[in-house]
């Protein structure tokens, strides 16, 4: 499985109150991090539709994180509660559809929580980086019309 | 002036959807009034070459049901598709891929091996499995080859209209007949249902509750729904709210939760995923223990919540880490 050009490609939802914000404070702070990871700035990692994963694995990504605020320090007092419900029902269904729990990982990183944002990214990158590439779309690849 | 031409094909279904279209009972005399019926297999003998002399467009409509999964079904369709002037996805499978679609949760060599090795129902000393050719006594026979993933009908041709439903029931079929023959249709691609869920014509939905709270999943071979309440309230996996309605709500009236098999409304591009989005908002853990040891509760979640969408689903089957898949 080892690639020794493999980068993996992680997708980050991550909540715009206090994620979002952590990673910026770990921009600003110029703390290192790899660059793996393509932020996507939402309003609540309530909002986090497992559907969101699924099409981030299919459309090329190696891993996904998502990533909201502490339990009891959600901007709309439940979301993140609803985040933490659907993730092991989610790891679940992608564990039969043959896609390895370590795949997708769910964080609390708080507004001030730059360092752990930094250290989350780089943990994650070496655990789907020692997962191998994913490749969903071109296994499994079943969108087009030819027959076969 | 010529009555327009009526083609009814069938791929991998089970002869449910055929059994609509006789369903129609006494309606079925308005439907056989108005057009001609010149390719119907369960019922009629047509030969292929009949319909490799028709002319392209010559006949109107065909209704195709079942999902995809050989060579011989995808020279059929293929052929239909230039003969016939719209296709109509008929019923679950080919619409979804159905429920021949779970065999996307394995392989072909699998499949093979149970259903011609190890099912205790099959008898086959010389292990025998099927072949694309072989030779019998001089002659060379051909066999369609079986595909690794089942297909939805529209995952191989393109597809003008979907009849959702497993079956499709009466109402919308004779709709649809009556929508092609006056012309009076939906935008191309639609899909020939209502667009809300299920839950909205619900006859149970007055019993839904404020909140949910469930606590665990309950599984119908052990517990008994009550014959009034909201399924998904008691905890047993209802799709309702992420499915399409107009089925008439046939299994909710026999006290069955929805399945799914008109697939996911408009809006929820992926039938397992959104409904497990909406358990964010209907289940009681407070901890992620607790809702590990809910997550404990529900059973086969891909087979739950693809039982009818699986090859339709955003990501099509499975593919187990390391392995290699083919079409």
């Amino acid at each position: 499985m080892a690639d020794a050009d493999f980068e993996p490609r992680l997708v980050g939802f991550l909540c715009r109150w206090c994620s979002y914000t952590g990673a910026d404070l770990a921009g600003m702070s110029r703390m290192e991090y790899p660059p793996n990871l393509a932020p996507i700035k939402v309003m609540c990692s309530g909002r986090v539709d497992p559907t969101f994963v699924v099409k981030a694995f299919r459309d090329g990504a190696d891993g996904v994180l998502i990533a909201g605020c502490h339990p009891g320090d959600c901007h709309y007092s439940t979301g993140n509660y609803k985040a933490m419900r659907r993730y092991p029902l989610l790891l679940k269904l992608l564990e039969q559809f043959g896609i390895e729990k370590e795949r997708v990982r769910l964080e609390w990183i708080s507004a001030s929580e730059g360092e752990k944002f930094a250290q989350v990214v780089a943990e994650f990158t070496e655990t789907v980086r020692a997962l191998g590439p994913l490749r969903w779309g071109e296994r499994v690849g079943t969108t087009s019309k030819a027959g076969g | 002036m010529a009555k327009p031409k009526v083609a009814f094909y069938w791929c991998a279904s089970c002869g449910g959807c055929e059994e609509a279209v006789v369903d129609l009972a006494e309606n079925v005399l308005k439907v056989v009034e108005a057009v001609d019926i010149v390719l119907w297999p369960v019922a009629l003998d047509f030969k292929l070459s009949d319909v490799k002399a028709w002319k392209p467009g010559e006949v109107a409509v065909a209704f195709i049901n079942g999902s995809v999964r050989t060579s011989e079904h995808e020279m059929w369709v293929k052929l239909l598709r230039e003969k016939c002037g719209l296709v109509v996805a008929f019923g679950s499978c080919a619409h979804l891929g159905g429920i021949p679609g779970l065999a996307n949760c394995t392989t072909r060599e699998d499949v093979f091996r149970n259903k011609y090795l190890e099912s205790v129902t099959s008898d086959n000393p010389g292990k025998v499995l099927p072949k694309v050719k072989d030779v019998v006594e001089g002659f060379e026979l051909e066999l369609p080859e079986v595909w690794n993933t089942v297909k939805a009908l529209d995952q191989v041709i393109d597809v003008d209209y979907y009849l959702p439903g497993c079956a499709p029931p009466p109402d919308l079929i004779l709709k649809a007949i009556q929508a092609i023959l006056s012309g009076d249709l939906p935008p191309r691609g639609s899909v020939l249902a209502p667009e809300k869920a299920l839950c909205e014509t619900c006859p149970r939905n007055d019993s839904k509750p404020e909140e949910f709270t469930i606590t665990g999943f309950k599984r119908l071979a052990d517990h008994a729904p009550d014959p009034e309440k909201c399924f998904l309230a008691e905890g047993f996996v209802c799709l309702g709210p992420v499915t399409r309605g107009g089925c008439g709500e046939r299994c909710i009236r026999g006290n069955m939760p929805c399945r799914g098999c008109f697939g996911p409304t408009p809006e929820a591009l992926d039938q397992g995923t959104k409904f497990l989005a909406s358990l964010g908002g209907c289940t009681a853990a407070e901890t992620p223990e607790e809702a590990r040891a809910l997550a404990e509760t529900l059973t086969d979640p891909l087979g739950t919540l693809y039982r009818f969408s699986l090859p339709k689903s955003l990501l099509h089957r499975c593919a187990p880490p390391g392995k290699e898949v083919s079409p």
